[in-house]
Protein backbone atom coordinates (compact mmCIF):
# COMPACT_ATOMS: atom_id res chain seq x y z
CA UNK A 1 0.00 0.00 0.00
CA UNK A 2 1.26 3.42 -0.72
CA UNK A 3 0.03 6.79 0.10
CA UNK A 4 1.05 10.17 -1.12
CA UNK A 5 0.06 13.56 0.09
CA UNK A 6 0.00 16.44 -2.26
CA UNK A 7 -0.78 20.01 -1.51
CA UNK A 8 -2.51 22.31 -3.93
CA UNK A 9 -2.27 25.99 -3.26
CA UNK A 10 -5.11 27.96 -4.89
CA UNK A 11 -4.01 30.43 -7.51
CA UNK A 12 -4.32 33.93 -6.06
CA UNK A 13 -6.89 36.18 -7.68
CA UNK A 14 -5.94 39.72 -8.69
CA UNK A 15 -6.75 41.01 -5.27
CA UNK A 16 -6.45 38.38 -2.59
CA UNK A 17 -9.21 38.81 -0.08
CA UNK A 18 -8.48 38.64 3.63
CA UNK A 19 -10.40 35.42 4.18
CA UNK A 20 -8.81 33.60 1.26
CA UNK A 21 -5.35 34.48 2.51
CA UNK A 22 -6.15 33.12 5.95
CA UNK A 23 -7.85 29.94 4.80
CA UNK A 24 -5.76 26.81 4.77
CA UNK A 25 -5.06 25.59 1.27
CA UNK A 26 -7.19 22.67 0.12
CA UNK A 27 -5.26 19.46 0.48
CA UNK A 28 -5.60 16.32 -1.55
CA UNK A 29 -4.19 13.02 -0.51
CA UNK A 30 -3.64 10.11 -2.81
CA UNK A 31 -4.32 6.67 -1.45
CA UNK A 32 -4.03 3.26 -2.98
CA UNK A 33 -5.46 0.09 -1.56
CA UNK A 34 -6.46 -3.31 -2.74
CA UNK A 35 -9.98 -4.00 -3.94
CA UNK A 36 -11.33 -7.47 -4.59
CA UNK A 37 -12.55 -7.94 -8.12
CA UNK A 38 -15.66 -10.05 -8.44
CA UNK A 39 -16.43 -11.37 -11.94
CA UNK A 40 -19.86 -13.04 -12.18
CA UNK A 41 -20.41 -15.78 -14.72
CA UNK A 42 -23.58 -16.99 -16.41
CA UNK A 43 -25.83 -18.72 -15.57
CA UNK A 44 -26.19 -16.25 -12.73
CA UNK A 45 -28.40 -18.45 -10.56
CA UNK A 46 -25.56 -20.99 -10.22
CA UNK A 47 -23.07 -18.21 -9.63
CA UNK A 48 -25.23 -16.78 -6.78
CA UNK A 49 -25.40 -20.22 -5.20
CA UNK A 50 -21.62 -20.58 -5.36
CA UNK A 51 -21.19 -17.14 -3.85
CA UNK A 52 -23.57 -18.02 -1.01
CA UNK A 53 -21.60 -21.22 -0.40
CA UNK A 54 -18.39 -19.21 -0.13
CA UNK A 55 -19.77 -16.64 2.29
CA UNK A 56 -21.37 -19.39 4.38
CA UNK A 57 -17.96 -21.10 4.64
CA UNK A 58 -16.11 -17.95 5.68
CA UNK A 59 -18.48 -15.39 7.10
CA UNK A 60 -17.04 -11.92 7.04
CA UNK A 61 -15.25 -12.71 3.80
CA UNK A 62 -16.52 -9.52 2.24
CA UNK A 63 -16.92 -7.56 5.48
CA UNK A 64 -15.98 -3.97 4.85
CA UNK A 65 -13.83 -4.87 1.86
CA UNK A 66 -14.18 -2.70 -1.19
CA UNK A 67 -15.26 -4.80 -4.15
CA UNK A 68 -15.10 -3.98 -7.84
CA UNK A 69 -17.61 -5.78 -10.05
CA UNK A 70 -16.23 -6.92 -13.39
CA UNK A 71 -19.14 -7.66 -15.74
CA UNK A 72 -17.12 -8.08 -18.92
CA UNK A 73 -17.77 -11.85 -18.76
CA UNK A 74 -21.56 -11.72 -19.04
CA UNK A 75 -24.03 -10.67 -21.69
CA UNK A 76 -25.50 -7.60 -20.15
CA UNK A 77 -28.59 -5.45 -20.32
CA UNK A 78 -29.31 -2.47 -18.10
CA UNK A 79 -32.04 -4.48 -16.37
CA UNK A 80 -29.79 -7.45 -15.73
CA UNK A 81 -27.10 -5.20 -14.27
CA UNK A 82 -29.57 -3.51 -11.93
CA UNK A 83 -30.78 -6.93 -10.80
CA UNK A 84 -27.22 -8.12 -10.26
CA UNK A 85 -26.38 -5.08 -8.13
CA UNK A 86 -29.57 -5.65 -6.14
CA UNK A 87 -28.66 -9.30 -5.44
CA UNK A 88 -25.16 -8.34 -4.30
CA UNK A 89 -26.56 -5.60 -2.09
CA UNK A 90 -28.78 -8.17 -0.37
CA UNK A 91 -25.61 -10.25 0.26
CA UNK A 92 -23.94 -7.18 1.81
CA UNK A 93 -21.18 -7.04 -0.81
CA UNK A 94 -19.94 -3.47 -0.92
CA UNK A 95 -19.54 -2.59 -4.58
CA UNK A 96 -17.44 0.52 -5.11
CA UNK A 97 -17.39 0.37 -8.86
CA UNK A 98 -18.46 -1.55 -11.96
CA UNK A 99 -16.13 -2.16 -14.84
CA UNK A 100 -16.44 -3.85 -18.19
CA UNK A 101 -19.74 -2.37 -19.29
CA UNK A 102 -21.15 0.59 -21.16
CA UNK A 103 -21.43 3.45 -18.60
CA UNK A 104 -24.90 4.19 -20.07
CA UNK A 105 -26.12 0.91 -18.53
CA UNK A 106 -25.70 2.44 -15.11
CA UNK A 107 -28.46 4.88 -14.36
CA UNK A 108 -30.07 6.56 -11.39
CA UNK A 109 -28.20 6.05 -8.12
CA UNK A 110 -25.94 3.46 -9.77
CA UNK A 111 -24.45 5.99 -12.19
CA UNK A 112 -21.67 6.85 -9.75
CA UNK A 113 -20.40 3.26 -9.95
CA UNK A 114 -18.96 3.65 -13.44
CA UNK A 115 -15.22 2.98 -13.19
CA UNK A 116 -12.47 4.41 -15.31
CA UNK A 117 -10.52 1.74 -17.13
CA UNK A 118 -7.27 0.91 -15.37
CA UNK A 119 -5.96 -0.58 -12.17
CA UNK A 120 -3.37 -3.24 -11.80
CA UNK A 121 -4.14 -6.91 -11.23
CA UNK A 122 -2.72 -8.12 -7.92
CA UNK A 123 -3.07 -11.86 -8.28
CA UNK A 124 -5.65 -14.35 -7.11
CA UNK A 125 -6.78 -14.18 -3.53
CA UNK A 126 -8.09 -17.37 -2.02
CA UNK A 127 -11.03 -17.30 0.34
CA UNK A 128 -8.88 -18.88 3.06
CA UNK A 129 -6.18 -16.25 2.79
CA UNK A 130 -8.69 -13.45 2.87
CA UNK A 131 -10.43 -14.95 5.88
CA UNK A 132 -7.13 -15.36 7.75
CA UNK A 133 -6.30 -11.75 7.07
CA UNK A 134 -9.47 -10.62 8.76
CA UNK A 135 -8.16 -11.57 12.21
CA UNK A 136 -7.11 -8.63 14.28
CA UNK A 137 -3.62 -9.41 15.51
CA UNK A 138 -0.40 -10.95 14.25
CA UNK A 139 2.45 -11.89 16.58
CA UNK A 140 5.90 -12.59 15.16
CA UNK A 141 8.32 -14.43 17.42
CA UNK A 142 11.54 -13.82 15.56
CA UNK A 143 13.51 -10.79 14.42
CA UNK A 144 12.41 -9.30 11.10
CA UNK A 145 15.47 -9.34 8.84
CA UNK A 146 16.59 -6.83 6.24
CA UNK A 147 14.59 -7.24 3.02
CA UNK A 148 11.62 -8.89 4.71
CA UNK A 149 8.25 -7.20 4.58
CA UNK A 150 5.38 -8.01 6.92
CA UNK A 151 1.96 -6.85 5.76
CA UNK A 152 -1.12 -7.31 7.88
CA UNK A 153 -4.53 -5.73 8.19
CA UNK A 154 -4.66 -5.64 11.98
CA UNK A 155 -2.14 -4.99 14.74
CA UNK A 156 1.39 -6.39 14.42
CA UNK A 157 3.54 -7.33 17.40
CA UNK A 158 7.20 -8.24 16.87
CA UNK A 159 9.05 -10.05 19.67
CA UNK A 160 12.50 -9.11 18.41
CA UNK A 161 14.09 -6.40 16.33
CA UNK A 162 13.17 -4.99 12.94
CA UNK A 163 16.35 -4.65 10.90
CA UNK A 164 17.44 -1.80 8.72
CA UNK A 165 15.90 -2.47 5.32
CA UNK A 166 12.94 -4.42 6.74
CA UNK A 167 9.37 -3.17 6.63
CA UNK A 168 6.24 -3.63 8.72
CA UNK A 169 2.94 -2.51 7.18
CA UNK A 170 -0.02 -2.79 9.53
CA UNK A 171 -3.62 -1.76 9.19
CA UNK A 172 -3.60 -1.19 12.94
CA UNK A 173 -0.84 -0.47 15.44
CA UNK A 174 2.73 -1.78 15.49
CA UNK A 175 4.49 -2.98 18.64
CA UNK A 176 8.18 -3.83 18.50
CA UNK A 177 9.74 -5.46 21.56
CA UNK A 178 13.25 -4.83 20.35
CA UNK A 179 15.05 -2.25 18.25
CA UNK A 180 13.13 -0.71 15.37
CA UNK A 181 15.70 0.01 12.65
CA UNK A 182 13.59 -0.45 9.52
CA UNK A 183 10.31 1.08 8.39
CA UNK A 184 7.10 0.97 10.40
CA UNK A 185 3.92 1.90 8.55
CA UNK A 186 0.87 1.79 10.82
CA UNK A 187 -2.76 2.56 10.09
CA UNK A 188 -2.12 1.79 6.45
CA UNK A 189 -5.80 1.36 5.61
CA UNK A 190 -6.61 4.83 6.86
CA UNK A 191 -6.65 4.37 10.62
CA UNK A 192 -5.40 7.62 12.13
CA UNK A 193 -5.74 6.22 15.64
CA UNK A 194 -3.07 3.56 15.04
CA UNK A 195 0.16 3.91 17.00
CA UNK A 196 3.72 2.66 16.84
CA UNK A 197 5.55 1.48 19.93
CA UNK A 198 9.12 0.25 20.16
CA UNK A 199 11.76 -0.53 22.74
CA UNK A 200 14.57 1.19 20.90
CA UNK A 201 13.97 3.73 18.16
CA UNK A 202 16.39 3.77 15.26
CA UNK A 203 13.81 3.65 12.49
CA UNK A 204 14.38 4.58 8.87
CA UNK A 205 10.80 5.72 8.55
CA UNK A 206 7.69 5.99 10.71
CA UNK A 207 4.27 6.43 9.14
CA UNK A 208 0.72 6.50 10.47
CA UNK A 209 -2.22 6.87 8.10
CA UNK A 210 0.01 8.25 5.38
CA UNK A 211 1.74 10.87 7.51
CA UNK A 212 5.37 9.94 7.59
CA UNK A 213 8.66 10.98 9.11
CA UNK A 214 12.22 9.90 8.38
CA UNK A 215 15.00 9.61 10.92
CA UNK A 216 16.42 12.96 9.83
CA UNK A 217 13.32 14.77 11.03
CA UNK A 218 13.36 13.02 14.37
CA UNK A 219 14.42 14.65 17.61
CA UNK A 220 17.94 13.31 18.17
CA UNK A 221 17.29 12.94 21.90
CA UNK A 222 14.79 10.18 21.09
CA UNK A 223 17.20 8.01 19.10
CA UNK A 224 17.80 4.70 20.79
CA UNK A 225 15.00 5.35 23.32
CA UNK A 226 11.78 3.46 23.91
CA UNK A 227 9.05 5.54 22.26
CA UNK A 228 5.46 5.72 21.13
CA UNK A 229 4.37 7.51 17.98
CA UNK A 230 0.89 8.76 17.26
CA UNK A 231 -0.97 11.24 15.12
CA UNK A 232 -2.01 14.60 16.44
CA UNK A 233 -4.21 15.86 13.63
CA UNK A 234 -1.90 15.92 10.66
CA UNK A 235 1.28 15.85 12.71
CA UNK A 236 3.15 12.71 13.66
CA UNK A 237 4.34 13.04 17.24
CA UNK A 238 6.95 10.82 18.85
CA UNK A 239 7.19 10.68 22.65
CA UNK A 240 9.64 8.90 24.91
CA UNK A 241 7.96 6.08 26.83
CA UNK A 242 9.80 6.70 30.07
CA UNK B 1 26.38 -38.17 9.64
CA UNK B 2 27.76 -35.56 7.32
CA UNK B 3 27.24 -31.92 8.18
CA UNK B 4 26.50 -29.54 5.30
CA UNK B 5 27.77 -26.07 6.06
CA UNK B 6 27.33 -22.96 3.92
CA UNK B 7 29.72 -20.02 4.19
CA UNK B 8 27.79 -16.96 3.08
CA UNK B 9 27.51 -13.19 3.56
CA UNK B 10 25.45 -11.42 0.91
CA UNK B 11 28.13 -8.83 0.42
CA UNK B 12 31.23 -9.52 -1.64
CA UNK B 13 34.82 -9.19 -0.54
CA UNK B 14 34.24 -9.87 3.14
CA UNK B 15 36.25 -13.11 3.22
CA UNK B 16 33.91 -15.99 2.35
CA UNK B 17 36.39 -17.86 0.20
CA UNK B 18 39.31 -17.24 2.56
CA UNK B 19 37.18 -18.42 5.47
CA UNK B 20 35.92 -21.49 3.58
CA UNK B 21 39.51 -22.53 2.84
CA UNK B 22 40.74 -21.78 6.35
CA UNK B 23 37.85 -23.49 8.16
CA UNK B 24 37.94 -26.45 5.78
CA UNK B 25 41.66 -26.92 6.31
CA UNK B 26 41.33 -26.38 10.07
CA UNK B 27 38.64 -29.07 10.34
CA UNK B 28 40.73 -31.41 8.20
CA UNK B 29 43.75 -30.71 10.44
CA UNK B 30 41.72 -32.08 13.37
CA UNK B 31 41.33 -35.35 11.43
CA UNK B 32 37.86 -34.80 9.96
CA UNK B 33 37.28 -35.55 6.30
CA UNK B 34 36.24 -32.37 4.55
CA UNK B 35 35.20 -31.30 1.07
CA UNK B 36 34.99 -27.63 0.11
CA UNK B 37 32.74 -26.78 -2.85
CA UNK B 38 33.03 -23.58 -4.87
CA UNK B 39 29.55 -22.39 -5.89
CA UNK B 40 30.85 -19.23 -7.53
CA UNK B 41 30.37 -20.57 -11.06
CA UNK B 42 32.00 -18.24 -13.56
CA UNK B 43 34.11 -16.41 -10.98
CA UNK B 44 35.86 -19.27 -9.28
CA UNK B 45 38.49 -18.43 -6.67
CA UNK B 46 38.54 -21.21 -4.14
CA UNK B 47 40.92 -23.26 -6.31
CA UNK B 48 43.42 -20.38 -6.23
CA UNK B 49 43.19 -19.88 -2.48
CA UNK B 50 43.64 -23.64 -2.03
CA UNK B 51 46.57 -23.71 -4.48
CA UNK B 52 44.89 -26.24 -6.76
CA UNK B 53 44.27 -24.12 -9.87
CA UNK B 54 46.64 -26.16 -12.02
CA UNK B 55 45.02 -29.44 -11.08
CA UNK B 56 41.41 -28.70 -12.14
CA UNK B 57 40.20 -31.05 -14.89
CA UNK B 58 36.49 -31.53 -14.19
CA UNK B 59 34.34 -29.21 -12.10
CA UNK B 60 31.06 -28.89 -10.23
CA UNK B 61 29.09 -28.13 -13.41
CA UNK B 62 30.43 -31.25 -15.15
CA UNK B 63 29.26 -33.33 -12.20
CA UNK B 64 25.90 -31.52 -11.88
CA UNK B 65 25.21 -32.11 -15.56
CA UNK B 66 26.38 -35.71 -15.44
CA UNK B 67 29.41 -35.28 -17.72
CA UNK B 68 31.84 -36.44 -15.05
CA UNK B 69 31.63 -38.36 -11.80
CA UNK B 70 32.73 -37.14 -8.40
CA UNK B 71 35.95 -39.15 -8.38
CA UNK B 72 37.06 -37.37 -11.51
CA UNK B 73 36.22 -33.92 -10.22
CA UNK B 74 37.34 -34.05 -6.58
CA UNK B 75 40.86 -32.72 -6.00
CA UNK B 76 42.68 -34.06 -2.96
CA UNK B 77 44.78 -31.53 -1.08
CA UNK B 78 48.52 -32.29 -1.14
CA UNK B 79 49.16 -30.97 2.38
CA UNK B 80 46.25 -32.43 4.34
CA UNK B 81 45.08 -35.81 3.12
CA UNK B 82 41.52 -35.59 4.43
CA UNK B 83 40.79 -32.31 2.61
CA UNK B 84 39.25 -32.24 -0.89
CA UNK B 85 38.09 -29.53 -3.26
CA UNK B 86 35.23 -29.53 -5.74
CA UNK B 87 36.01 -26.55 -7.97
CA UNK B 88 33.56 -24.36 -9.86
CA UNK B 89 33.59 -23.90 -13.60
CA UNK B 90 35.13 -20.67 -14.84
CA UNK B 91 33.70 -20.80 -18.35
CA UNK B 92 30.05 -21.31 -17.45
CA UNK B 93 27.60 -19.21 -15.45
CA UNK B 94 25.20 -19.84 -12.59
CA UNK B 95 22.38 -20.84 -14.93
CA UNK B 96 24.24 -24.11 -15.48
CA UNK B 97 23.36 -25.14 -11.90
CA UNK B 98 20.20 -27.22 -11.61
CA UNK B 99 18.21 -28.07 -8.51
CA UNK B 100 18.25 -31.85 -9.12
CA UNK B 101 21.93 -31.86 -10.06
CA UNK B 102 23.05 -29.95 -6.96
CA UNK B 103 20.91 -32.12 -4.71
CA UNK B 104 22.38 -35.30 -6.22
CA UNK B 105 25.96 -34.04 -5.77
CA UNK B 106 25.38 -33.03 -2.13
CA UNK B 107 23.72 -36.36 -1.32
CA UNK B 108 26.57 -38.28 -2.90
CA UNK B 109 29.15 -36.25 -0.96
CA UNK B 110 27.27 -36.89 2.30
CA UNK B 111 28.26 -40.54 2.08
CA UNK B 112 31.94 -39.74 1.78
CA UNK B 113 32.79 -36.81 4.04
CA UNK B 114 32.23 -35.59 7.60
CA UNK B 115 31.92 -31.98 6.46
CA UNK B 116 30.65 -30.51 3.21
CA UNK B 117 31.48 -26.81 3.10
CA UNK B 118 29.75 -24.77 0.42
CA UNK B 119 31.46 -21.51 -0.52
CA UNK B 120 28.63 -19.21 -1.55
CA UNK B 121 29.04 -16.49 -4.17
CA UNK B 122 28.17 -12.92 -3.19
CA UNK B 123 24.64 -11.72 -3.82
CA UNK B 124 21.29 -13.38 -3.25
CA UNK B 125 20.77 -14.89 -6.67
CA UNK B 126 20.92 -18.38 -8.12
CA UNK B 127 24.45 -19.32 -7.03
CA UNK B 128 23.91 -18.18 -3.44
CA UNK B 129 20.52 -19.89 -3.38
CA UNK B 130 21.93 -23.28 -4.42
CA UNK B 131 24.87 -22.95 -2.03
CA UNK B 132 22.54 -22.50 0.97
CA UNK B 133 19.72 -24.73 -0.25
CA UNK B 134 20.81 -28.01 1.38
CA UNK B 135 22.74 -26.66 4.36
CA UNK B 136 22.29 -27.85 7.95
CA UNK B 137 24.34 -25.00 9.32
CA UNK B 138 25.36 -21.56 8.10
CA UNK B 139 28.43 -19.49 8.85
CA UNK B 140 27.73 -15.82 8.17
CA UNK B 141 30.93 -13.95 7.34
CA UNK B 142 30.65 -10.30 8.34
CA UNK B 143 33.03 -7.34 8.41
CA UNK B 144 32.65 -4.77 11.17
CA UNK B 145 30.96 -2.16 8.99
CA UNK B 146 27.31 -1.24 8.45
CA UNK B 147 26.82 -2.36 4.85
CA UNK B 148 28.23 -5.80 5.57
CA UNK B 149 26.05 -6.14 8.68
CA UNK B 150 22.89 -5.21 6.81
CA UNK B 151 23.65 -7.64 3.97
CA UNK B 152 24.30 -10.38 6.52
CA UNK B 153 20.93 -9.66 8.07
CA UNK B 154 19.31 -10.02 4.65
CA UNK B 155 21.03 -13.37 4.10
CA UNK B 156 19.89 -14.60 7.52
CA UNK B 157 16.33 -13.82 6.45
CA UNK B 158 16.79 -15.89 3.30
CA UNK B 159 18.37 -18.77 5.24
CA UNK B 160 15.22 -18.78 7.36
CA UNK B 161 12.91 -18.95 4.36
CA UNK B 162 14.55 -20.34 1.23
CA UNK B 163 16.45 -23.37 2.49
CA UNK B 164 15.22 -26.98 2.59
CA UNK B 165 15.49 -26.94 6.36
CA UNK B 166 13.33 -23.82 6.63
CA UNK B 167 10.77 -25.29 4.25
CA UNK B 168 10.52 -28.36 6.48
CA UNK B 169 9.68 -25.97 9.32
CA UNK B 170 13.00 -26.46 11.14
CA UNK B 171 15.32 -23.67 12.19
CA UNK B 172 18.67 -23.35 10.55
CA UNK B 173 21.58 -22.91 12.93
CA UNK B 174 23.41 -19.70 12.02
CA UNK B 175 26.80 -18.66 13.37
CA UNK B 176 28.57 -15.35 12.98
CA UNK B 177 32.20 -15.23 11.85
CA UNK B 178 33.50 -11.71 12.20
CA UNK B 179 36.45 -11.11 9.87
CA UNK B 180 38.93 -8.26 9.36
CA UNK B 181 38.39 -7.14 12.93
CA UNK B 182 40.75 -4.54 14.33
CA UNK B 183 40.30 -4.15 18.11
CA UNK B 184 42.16 -0.83 18.19
CA UNK B 185 40.01 0.76 15.49
CA UNK B 186 36.83 -0.67 17.02
CA UNK B 187 37.77 0.91 20.34
CA UNK B 188 38.40 4.25 18.62
CA UNK B 189 34.92 4.04 17.09
CA UNK B 190 36.11 3.71 13.46
CA UNK B 191 34.57 0.25 13.28
CA UNK B 192 31.48 -1.38 14.70
CA UNK B 193 32.11 -3.15 17.96
CA UNK B 194 31.49 -6.87 18.44
CA UNK B 195 28.61 -6.27 20.86
CA UNK B 196 26.87 -3.87 18.47
CA UNK B 197 27.06 -6.39 15.62
CA UNK B 198 25.80 -9.23 17.81
CA UNK B 199 22.95 -7.04 19.00
CA UNK B 200 21.88 -6.22 15.44
CA UNK B 201 22.20 -9.74 14.01
CA UNK B 202 21.23 -11.65 17.17
CA UNK B 203 22.97 -14.91 16.23
CA UNK B 204 25.73 -16.69 18.19
CA UNK B 205 29.38 -15.89 17.53
CA UNK B 206 31.63 -18.56 16.00
CA UNK B 207 34.83 -16.56 16.01
CA UNK B 208 36.57 -13.23 15.51
CA UNK B 209 39.32 -13.18 12.89
CA UNK B 210 41.69 -10.24 13.37
CA UNK B 211 42.74 -8.09 10.41
CA UNK B 212 46.21 -9.36 9.42
CA UNK B 213 48.58 -9.25 6.45
CA UNK B 214 49.06 -13.01 7.00
CA UNK B 215 45.66 -13.65 5.35
CA UNK B 216 46.63 -11.95 2.10
CA UNK B 217 50.06 -13.53 2.19
CA UNK B 218 48.54 -17.00 2.53
CA UNK B 219 46.03 -16.35 -0.30
CA UNK B 220 48.82 -15.30 -2.62
CA UNK B 221 50.75 -18.43 -1.71
CA UNK B 222 47.71 -20.54 -2.57
CA UNK B 223 47.41 -21.95 0.91
CA UNK B 224 44.70 -21.68 3.59
CA UNK B 225 46.10 -19.48 6.36
CA UNK B 226 45.76 -22.30 8.90
CA UNK B 227 48.24 -24.33 6.83
CA UNK B 228 50.49 -21.52 5.63
CA UNK B 229 51.19 -20.10 9.07
CA UNK B 230 49.34 -22.01 11.81
CA UNK B 231 50.79 -19.86 14.58
CA UNK B 232 49.68 -16.53 13.11
CA UNK B 233 46.82 -14.68 14.81
CA UNK B 234 44.20 -15.28 12.08
CA UNK B 235 45.16 -18.96 11.81
CA UNK B 236 44.72 -19.43 15.57
CA UNK B 237 41.32 -17.70 15.36
CA UNK B 238 40.22 -20.02 12.52
CA UNK B 239 41.53 -23.11 14.34
CA UNK B 240 39.52 -22.09 17.44
CA UNK B 241 36.43 -21.52 15.28
CA UNK B 242 36.82 -24.98 13.74
CA UNK B 243 37.01 -26.55 17.21
CA UNK B 244 33.84 -24.66 18.19
CA UNK B 245 32.17 -26.11 15.10
CA UNK B 246 33.05 -29.54 16.42
CA UNK B 247 31.25 -28.72 19.64
CA UNK B 248 34.14 -27.75 21.90
CA UNK B 249 33.75 -24.81 24.24
CA UNK B 250 36.62 -22.40 23.82
CA UNK B 251 36.83 -18.97 25.35
CA UNK B 252 36.23 -16.22 22.80
CA UNK B 253 39.34 -14.09 22.34
CA UNK B 254 40.76 -11.99 19.54
CA UNK B 255 44.22 -13.50 18.99
CA UNK B 256 46.99 -10.97 18.35
CA UNK B 257 50.46 -11.37 16.89
CA UNK B 258 53.03 -12.00 19.59
CA UNK B 259 55.73 -9.36 19.43
CA UNK B 260 59.12 -10.97 19.29
CA UNK B 261 61.38 -9.42 21.87
CA UNK B 262 64.08 -8.31 19.49
CA UNK B 263 61.87 -8.27 16.45
CA UNK B 264 62.02 -4.56 15.98
CA UNK B 265 65.63 -4.14 17.01
CA UNK B 266 67.18 -6.80 14.82
CA UNK B 267 64.46 -7.27 12.23
CA UNK B 268 66.51 -6.23 9.25
CA UNK B 269 69.97 -7.12 8.24
CA UNK B 270 72.24 -4.62 6.57
CA UNK B 271 72.50 -5.52 2.93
Amino acid sequence: MSQAALQIVPKPADAVSETAAKRRPIRFRGRSFMALVLAPEQPLEEWYAELDGLTAGSPGFFGERPVVLDVSGIKLSPRLLAALLGELDIRKVRIIGVEGCDPKFLDGPNARLAMPVGGRAAGEISAKEAAAASTTSLVIDHPVRSGQSISFQGDVTICGSVASGAEIVAGGSIHVYGALRGRAIAGSAGDGKARIFCRKLDAELLAIDGVYMTTDELDKALRGKPVRAQLDGEILRVHALD
Amino acid sequence: MAEVLVVTSGKGGVGKTTSTAALGAALAQTGQSVVVIDFDVGLRNLDLVMGAERRVVYDLINVVQGDANLNQALIKDKRVESLSLLPASQTRDKDALTAEGVERVINELKGRFDWIICDSPAGIERGAYFAMRHADLAVIVTNPEVSSVRDSDRIIGLLDSKTEKAERGETMEKLLLLTRYDPVRAERGDMLKVDDILEILSIPLLGIIPESPEVLKASNLGSPVTLANPLSAPARAYLDAARRLRGETIEMTVPSEKKRLFGNLFGRRAA
